[in-house]
């Protein structure tokens, strides 16, 4: 993995065109930057190639970042013929919106389920895939471990809509499951709706979509790891287990600590398509997080303004969570996700 | 991977270090149930699905709901649902947002990726942390439907393919490729006096097949999935997208939200015909997962490497 800054500076050491080009034709040539008129004859073309994808950009990124600011209104949309016209003519009411949502008990509801299902599938989810990583690498057919990858990748192009729509066919009421109990005299249980178990539930759904997926990384990071490492240890004595725990583990340990990060960051969003799917099954109490909250009392209900609030205090969250675990990773040494240098 | 230090290979596939065990009896009954448990786990739910699909309405009362040994084929459940109604018109809104969608994403990703991929550019970097910095910071909601409706894209189809017309991911993974090509080969299409133009038409896209396809499917796959943005932008039940029908079909009751969507529809769905819409919505990824699954993990690997 090269740092970031790194790939912004790839093209510095480019191979200059030699003497027979003209200055003008190459990007980095003399140690004089040409004029800015020169350099937009020059780069017009690229720049048009950006246009597209950074108005695209522009308006459903950066204006929405922007538009936050609703969450320091009493935004109602009814004052105005466009959103943009009901927001100049909102009133600004400060922090009042959060005052009511740290005063809202079904906001730290959902703020406690966010951090309970994040914190169990980081210890119940979280290391399968490394697991699974080196198991496959282990295989030494690799039309087998083709075909496993094959098979367990599919999942994660399947939409939440589907995944849910699998384990209500298998586990569900009416379900494979239930049916097999009813057919053996057994009294069938339905995990979709226990309130209980959600969490299970939820992380179950999750390992099944993407623990296939999550090797991927797992899986290169192996690959790199020097062989030659393995055979010292080995002519020294160290077992399988030995050489897993010494070699395998350490030659993984950036990446482990690179997608923590990552997941920490975003210990937030537990994903928001899950969850709505399934929340009116198992209830409220259970499955609202951060995200359907968000949803349910913003647009589901009108109340822009408080739905922004929630979602503006979940995002500075996140923000902190992220610059926080970089900062970790860097004292144990760890590149992390940017590095400043 | 491992073959550098072996003398005489049993087989050309299979071959171990010298100096590793030979796996225990243990671990390797572990390992395979392990690894058949989860293909297993993969493949049975979506045989289950395809085969309750084609059975006769006989076939699965005897079974008591869904099927797992199939008894002869039954289409009518397929035939039922494309013959008209929700489902049919739900797959084509579905597929035009699919179509449209990838190209018009392709097409934009692909343009920033190379505009972005030559340092020293007018703009570098503003651009580049310009680009990348979505990749921290996500759109917030409830602004982002604000805007979104307020251009007045609500019911229309664009509301589901403009907002996720350029994924800050797919565009570092199509830059890391575009940046790997070999610097001699832009050079010598720049002294040939090739314009950027001409030269991404020319010789970077034909190199690029793999990640395009790649990004392509990436792109194809979120758009035909869609769900909650349908869910956000569209009211109107003949405008729903295949996963919203789906959704009102198999886990109605279970989303309020969503009421209304069977309107094209006039018996209550059949076991049957539940599962076929659900093969039908499978069924496009299925079909064309395995021809771009080979290229993916290298174009995986260069966006979290490069990212």
């Amino acid at each position: 993995m090269t740092a970031p800054k790194t790939t912004v500076e790839a093209g510095a050491g480019r191979p200059r065109p030699d003497g027979s080009t003209p200055p003008a034709a190459g990007r980095p040539t003399g140690r004089r930057r040409p004029s800015l008129g020169s350099r937009l004859r020059r780069d017009w073309q690229l720049l048009l190639m950006v246009a597209p994808g950074f108005l695209i950009l522009l308006v459903f990124s950066y204006v929405p970042i922007l538009g936050n600011v609703i969450a320091f209104q009493d935004y109602n949309p009814y004052v105005g013929a466009n959103p943009l016209e009901a927001f100049l003519k909102s009133n600004w009411i400060g922090f009042g919106q959060f005052q009511l949502l740290f005063e809202d008990p079904a906001f730290w509801d959902a703020f406690r389920n966010t951090l309970a299902i994040t914190a169990f599938q980081l210890v119940f989810f979280f290391p399968l895939p490394i697991l699974l990583a080196i198991v496959l690498h282990g295989l030494l057919s690799s039309r087998l471990r083709g075909f496993i990858q094959t098979v367990v990748y599919l999942p994660h192009f399947f939409s939440w809509v589907l995944v849910v729509t699998f384990f209500v066919a298998m586990l569900g009421g009416a379900g494979l499951l239930s049916q097999t109990m009813r057919e053996a005299g057994l009294e069938p249980w339905n995990i979709m709706t226990n309130p209980d178990t959600f969490i299970i539930l939820v992380t179950a759904e999750a390992v099944w979509k993407d623990v296939g997926w999550g090797t991927i990384v797992f899986l290169a990071a192996l690959s790199t790891i020097d062989q030659n490492l393995y055979e010292a240890a080995a002519a020294d004595g160290a077992g399988r287990w030995r050489r897993l725990w010494h070699i395998t583990l350490p030659g993984l340990r950036p990446v482990i600590i690179l997608l923590l990060i990552l997941r920490l960051g975003d210990a937030l969003s537990v994903g928001f398509e899950q969850f709505l799917l399934q929340r009116d099954a198992v209830g409220r109490q259970a499955s609202e997080v951060l995200d359907t909250f968000v949803y349910n009392f913003s647009i589901a209900t009108g109340n822009y303004g408080y739905g922004a609030a929630a979602g503006l205090f979940k995002a500075a969250v996140g923000l902190v969570l992220i610059l926080v675990a970089n900062k970790i990773a860097h004292k144990l040494g760890e590149r992390g996700i940017y590095s400043r240098s | 991977m491992t073959a550098t230090t072996v003398r005489k290979p049993r087989r050309p596939d299979a071959r171990r270090p010298v100096w590793e065990e030979k796996p225990t009896p243990v671990g390797q009954a572990a390992k395979t149930v392990l690894l058949t448990l989860l293909v297993l786990g993969v493949l049975f739910p979506l045989w289950v699905i395809l085969v309750t699909s084609l059975s006769s309405r006989e076939t699965i009362a005897e079974a008591g709901g869904l099927v797992v040994v199939p008894k002869g084929i039954d289409v009518s459940a397929y035939q039922t649902i494309l013959a008209g109604g929700a489902v049919t018109r739900a797959l084509w809104i579905s597929t035009l947002v699919t179509v449209i969608g990838t190209a018009v994403a392709l097409t934009v990703t692909v343009l920033a990726a190379y505009g972005l991929s030559r340092p020293g550019s007018l703009g570098y970097r503003w651009l580049l942390a310009y680009f990348l910095l979505p990749f921290l910071i996500y759109p917030p909601l409830v602004p982002k439907y604000l805007v979104v409706t307020g251009l007045g894209l609500k019911d229309t189809i664009w509301a589901l393919i403009l907002p996720p017309a350029i994924s800050v991911f797919n565009l570092v993974v199509v830059r890391g490729f575009f940046q790997g090509i070999p610097q001699e080969l832009l050079d010598s299409a720049r002294i040939d006096g090739a314009s950027d133009v001409r030269t991404l038409l020319r010789i970077v896209l034909p190199v690029s097949r793999a990640v395009v396809a790649v990004v392509g499917l990436f792109y194809a796959v979120s758009y035909w999935n869609v769900w909650f943005d349908a869910l956000l932008f569209i009211d109107r039940n003949d405008m729903y997208p295949i996963q919203r029908v789906l959704q009102s079909y198999l886990l109605a009751g279970q989303a309020p939200h969503t009421s209304g969507a069977t309107s094209g529809v006039t018996m209550p769905p059949t076991e049957s015909i539940k599962m076929a819409v659900v093969v039908l919505t499978v069924a496009p990824i299925v079909a064309v997962y395995p021809f771009i699954q080979r290229h993916f993990i290298k174009g995986v690997l260069i966006g979290a490497v490069k990212g």
